[in-house]
């Protein structure tokens, strides 16, 4: 029923569209982000947040702040906001918003396998984990040796069970295969989504099949990037990149032999959407290609909210909260660390 | 009204808000803070912010906002330690003078103390509450034991008499395990007990199971009461466990199970006699723990006493400072850093009473130099203040809810005091349930005092503030109720007798051929005898209907003089001419005729049909009334001849043809093109006159300096002629249409007014009367109760709700919309009595 969402779409997800655009007109402004990136102090920001929808979150913390207590209540109001829309939601959004967060829950796997294989606690690594990829089991995660106990233990009643069928192998754990399995369940779940928005259809799937196909071809650029100089086969590189996107098929065949960074510059350039990602680095430079991403990803997020009736929005909003998050943390560490200079690296502005 | 400078009428402070100054206040730095309380108690004046564009943390008093915020999250630490102690905090008792700084070291040291006591307690009930889980699992698993040991003797002895050696599923392990041991003397089984919350269990056996392989036995007892976790401190329900396994490796996987479940774990011993040692060691240990929490809980009680005996005083306190601060925040500092800028809004009259405050301030602060008080001139539009009182202020926010009135504008507020009630009560009239409302306001009138100090719900607390207008909407619900003569719709004889009786004594054709009048007219409101006579609806209709066009007349042409008012104060000569003239010609030649044609009709007893009247009237105006002549001149072709307007109402003139309607007709659809084109041209007019002067001056700079963020308003408007004409346009169309529908909008009046007569008819006589009919007790208190409830529930709240919103639409559409702008800002002034009302 392309084009007719608006007839039936507000029968169902009417309320939560509105729900979810009161939250996005709550996302801190440019000026907010001037306001903070002037702060002296950990309390300064408090003091400034506390003017936002942040404030009931913060204003009971006693005063001498850390940036984890920032980021931690943050984090906390978006969860509170997930939360609420989960419950209020009707299928097919609450399975939309489930997928929304089987990427954080790949990150706490990985977490705590990695924690668990350097000898961590296991309280701690729980802690550090991101609220929203909580299971119910996910501290059990600790007891497992190698892929295949992992899986038979504790994953297959996650929803990630499906995504494991492509890395259950008996060797232990070590950190490159931890970080081949993060990366093939990435791919497995990213595919996943991206057949789930094409099933729902609509302005959905266009809209999310163009954010989660600049998603997978971020990955694949950075999996380039990491895995030049490691020992990882160019066969085995290539079956990480995930079967959709702009740069498939033959972008991927590109960078799948790749040796340095300029020859991925290379590569991405052909792609004019990426085209001006990589005019903006000069040659050798690679940190700033995340922020760079960050920045691009932002702006296609925030076209998101230009179209209505459609799940695109939600996706859009989680993700630009967590930018901001990270923004908070960045703005946090820099103020408690005195290095002002740089505040302004890693921030992206969302408005 | 509006002439208050030409002293013929005495000044009425509601019609036009008080006049407002913008004033500028420069005090010294020491003397600020006591100066800005003192206004603040004052409540006055209205600071502007002149700090706009810096962000809170860089403002000066940045630092003590923030210590203020501190100590408020202190106080709230405070309050709910309290509340989880079911400690309230006292009433504010008489106030001391503590200083902010006092305080703040007051408030640490109790904070400090009080989350160390909170932390030992916590320690110790957490030990406490593992002892108790312990005592649980040795209790549990004891019983475990127990009937694992005597049906493994029973299996014993079975396998004993049987020899048979076959091994059923009911067989217990454990048993097998010693019959295993018995016999082959193999690998000794371990065991682990603990607790684990019950919603996890599940999930716990099948990790379990899946770790080892099944190779792993799990029993599980529920626990009933809900246990509190040691960890969290919440009351969890739980089951007890205890895992049986072999070997060192399924050890390790299920501690570690264990501990990512969260479940406890506890030593257990299989002998018998040191479990009952073990029981008797816990419970010893426990009342010992249980003694010292609880004179740890006295010790607290005893500081969140001393605590909650001042918590509202400091509470104040840290607020008033807190405002205080953020209004100093919102003052510009000098450049020598010696001195404070405000500005802020003030009314006139309270130029004096600042000018003290500040005076006090300098003296009680010790400041060598007086701050000091200047008026600055601005064009900025002024914040609108009325100075209302406990008994206006509801009838202000009735209108204030639809639009905060224009500065000076005139205020409708004071007609509403009256014409609100009464338009309510001709829609609710009846003396009985106006009773029964007036009792129901008086008890809060009366107990004012208590309950507003106290905290009401919410429908409550909207109730109670309109306490005054419901006063007088129910005095005036009597009054009309006397007239319409309704008493629950029974009617009362209470000014004469009826005037009408029977023909006959048998008053057998009183209803066929009617009544005769044997007395004079019936004194006041309606004759009891037409209640329950079959004519009675088409008499109440005519009469409810004719009188809903007379009130809306006559409070619209209220509303038009209203404009000519605000016209001459504002010296808008152009409304005058243009504006209020032509829509009053235009709704008296139309509306105002057809009053006047009721006014006559009821005077003379006159048969004309009116709606035939009206309706020939545009439709064929130069036609002959008949029979529906009302008076001499109706129908008037020449206009010299309706000029004397005495012999229009002169008796003899009845039925006498003329042509008067189409004189109003002709009045009428003149008065439209008046009101629509004059007006823009003149406009027009007028601007390009100003243009043409205002190359000459050059702005003024001392003022702009002064006054520097509002000098952007000093510059004339844009003036766009389509839009003004469109405007304009829009204006007449709504005014020309508006005559017709808001007048067909009164009838309202009539509609709830015949709606609520005949509601409390069919209560009344269904339910009252029916009931009674039966002779029986039960069913006359049942239908009594049902009568009262109905009443209470459906006359005197929906319908008092009803004809509330009725009056309210009445007054915001059909009378504000003849004058009222509406588009003006409320005065907030700066004062610390608000500050007990907002929660944070």
């Amino acid at each position: 029923m392309y084009g007719f969402e608006a007839m039936t779409f507000n029968i169902h997800g009417g309320y939560l569209e509105a729900i979810v655009r009161g939250y996005r007109s709550g996302l801190l402004t440019a000026a907010d982000y001037n306001n903070l990136c002037q702060c002296e102090t950990l309390d300064d920001i408090k003091m400034h947040l506390s003017a936002t929808e942040y404030g009931p979150y913060l204003q009971n913390e006693p005063s001498p702040l850390h940036t984890t207590t920032i980021v931690e209540k943050c984090t906390l109001k978006l969860v509170d906001e997930y939360k609420h829309m989960l419950t209020q939601a009707t299928e097919p959004l609450s399975t939309f918003l489930e997928y929304i967060t089987y990427g954080h829950m790949i990150d706490n796997v990985v977490l705590i396998v990695t924690g668990t294989l350097h000898e961590r606690d296991v309280q701690e690594l729980l802690e550090k984990c991101h609220p929203l990829g909580m299971f119910d089991s996910i501290a059990t995660l600790a007891v497992a040796q190698n892929m295949r106990e992992l899986y038979r233990l504790v994953l297959v009643d996650t929803p990630l069970a499906p995504y494991f069928s492509e890395c259950i192998t008996s060797e232990d754990l070590d950190d490159m295969n931890i970080e081949i399995m993060r990366n093939t369940l990435y791919k497995a779940y990213l595919e996943d989504f991206y057949r789930f928005c094409q099933k729902l259809g609509g302005a959905t799937a266009e809209i999310m099949s163009d954010l989660l196909a600049f998603e997978a071809d971020r990955r694949a650029v950075n999996i380039t990037i990491n895995s030049i100089g490691t020992e990882l086969t160019r066969d085995d590189r290539r079956k990480l990149y995930s079967n959709f996107g702009l740069l498939y098929p033959y972008g991927h065949e590109e960078l799948a032999v790749c040796e340095d960074i300029d020859q991925v510059r290379a590569a991405m350039e052909k792609y004019p959407p990426y085209q001006t990602i990589f005019s903006k680095l000069s040659y050798g430079e690679s940190q700033i290609l995340d922020k760079a991403f960050y920045e691009e990803e932002v702006k296609r997020l925030c076209l998101a909210f230009e179209q209505q009736f459609h799940y695109g929005v939600f996706f859009a909003y989680m993700r630009l909260r967590e930018q901001e998050i990270r923004n908070l943390m960045w703005i946090s560490e820099c103020v408690a660390q005195n290095q002002k200079s740089r505040v302004h690296d890693s921030v992206v502005f969302i408005f | 009204m509006g002439e208050r400078g030409r002293g013929c009428c005495p000044p009425m402070d509601l019609m036009r808000s008080e006049p407002m100054q913008l004033v500028q206040l420069i005090i010294p730095i020491e003397s600020a803070h006591l100066a800005v309380s003192y206004l603040g108690d004052l409540g006055l004046i209205q600071f502007k912010d002149l700090n706009a564009e810096k962000s809170p943390f860089q403002r000066t008093y940045a630092i003590q906002i923030k210590r203020c915020g501190e100590m408020a999250r202190k106080l709230r630490f405070f309050r709910d330690q309290m509340s989880k102690a079911g400690l309230p905090p006292a009433a504010r008792s008489v106030t001391q003078d503590t200083s902010l700084d006092d305080l703040e070291v007051k408030l640490g040291d109790l904070e400090a103390e009080l989350v160390e006591i909170n932390a030992n307690g916590e320690k110790l009930q957490r030990s406490y509450n593992e002892l108790a889980e312990y005592k649980l699992v040795l209790h549990k698993a004891g019983e475990f034991f127990h009937s694992a040991l005597s049906s493994a003797e029973a299996h014993q002895r079975e396998q004993a008499s049987n020899q048979t050696g076959e091994e059923s599923l009911e067989t217990p392990l454990l048993s097998e395990q010693e019959t295993a041991i018995d016999s082959s003397k193999q690998v000794r089984l371990g065991f682990i007990t603990g607790l684990v919350p019950r919603d996890k269990s599940m999930a716990f056996e099948r990790i379990l199971f899946r770790a080892t392989r099944g190779n792993v036995f799990l029993k599980q007892a529920t626990v009933d009461e809900p246990v509190i976790d040691p960890a969290s401190g919440e009351k969890v329900e739980k089951n007890v466990f205890a895992v049986f396994f072999s070997g060192e490796r399924a050890k390790n996987k299920i501690l570690k199970i264990c501990e990512a479940f969260g479940a406890n774990r506890y030593s257990f011993h299989e002998d018998l006699g040191k479990q009952a040692q073990m029981i008797t060691e816990v419970s010893g240990r426990l009342s010992e723990l249980k003694t010292t929490i609880d004179a740890g809980l006295v010790h607290r009680g005893n500081l969140l006493q001393t605590i909650g005996e001042q918590f509202e005083q400091w509470n104040f306190l840290v607020r008033k400072e807190k405002a205080i601060y953020h209004t100093l925040n919102m003052l510009s500092i000098d450049v020598t850093k010696k001195c404070l800028v405000a500005e802020g809004w003030s009314p006139v009259f309270a130029t004096k009473q600042i000018q003290d405050a500040l005076h006090r301030a300098t003296q009680d602060s010790n400041s060598q130099v007086d701050a000091i008080f200047q008026v600055l001139h601005t064009r900025e539009m002024p914040p609108t203040y009325f100075r209302t009182n406990k008994f206006t202020s509801a009838y202000q926010e009735i209108v204030d809810a639809y639009g905060v009135a224009k500065y000076q504008e005139a205020n409708p507020g004071v007609f509403t005091i009256v014409t609100f009630p009464f338009l309510f009560a001709v829609m609710f009239g009846d003396w009985g349930h106006g009773i029964c409302l007036l009792l129901a306001t008086s008890y809060f009138i009366i107990r004012e005092k208590k309950l507003s100090s106290q905290k009401l719900g919410d429908i409550m607390d909207m109730t109670f503030g309109g306490r005054y207008v419901i006063m007088l909407m129910s005095l005036f619900s009597i009054y009309t109720g006397l007239i319409y003569n309704e008493f629950f719709s029974v009617p009362f004889e209470l000014f004469a007798p009826s005037a009408y009786v029977c023909r006959d004594p048998a008053c057998r054709d009183a209803t066929t051929v009617g009544l005769i009048k044997a007395r004079d007219t019936y004194p006041f409101g309606v004759d009891p005898a037409w209640h329950g006579s079959r004519s009675e609806l088409p008499f109440l209709n005519s009469l409810k209907m004719k009188m809903s066009i007379l009130l809306g007349v006559a409070q619209m042409n209220l509303g038009i003089i209203m404009s000519y008012f605000n016209a001459q104060f504002f010296k808008n000569s152009v409304n005058t001419w243009f504006q209020f003239i032509p829509q009053m010609i235009f709704l008296n030649s139309l509306f105002g005729y057809l009053s006047v044609l009721i006014i006559i009709k009821w005077c003379t007893g006159s048969k004309a049909d009116l709606y035939h009247v009206m309706i020939y009237m545009f439709l064929s105006p130069t036609d002959e009334l008949g029979e529906n002549q009302l008076f001499a001149g109706q129908k008037m072709t020449q206009v010299e001849q309706s000029v004397d307007g005495e012999i229009l109402f002169s008796p003899y003139s009845i039925l006498i043809i003329s042509d008067e309607t189409l004189v109003l007709l002709l009045l009428a659809l003149v008065s439209v093109p008046w009101m629509l084109l004059p007006k823009p041209f003149i406009l027009k007019m007028q601007h390009n006159r100003h243009q043409g002067e205002s190359y000459a001056p050059l702005p003024d700079t001392e003022e702009s300096l002064q006054s520097g963020a509002n000098n952007d308003s000093h510059g004339h408007e844009e003036f766009e002629f389509s839009e003004v004409f469109v405007h304009q346009l829009i204006h007449t169309i709504e005014f020309v249409l508006g005559a017709v529908s808001n007048t067909a909008s009164y009838l309202r009046l009539w509609a709830l007014s015949l709606a609520h007569s005949e509601l409390s008819t069919v209560f009344y006589e269904k339910v009252l009367l029916l009931a009674w009919g039966y002779n029986n007790v039960i069913i006359l208190i049942v239908g009594i109760i049902i009568f009262i409830f109905a009443t209470v529930g459906v006359l005197l709240v929906m319908e008092t709700l009803s004809a509330f919103l009725h009056a309210l639409r009445l007054h915001w559409v059909e009378f504000q919309n003849k004058f009222y702008e509406g588009d003006g800002y409320k005065f907030y002034p700066f004062t610390f009595t608000l500050l007990d009302n907002e929660e944070e």
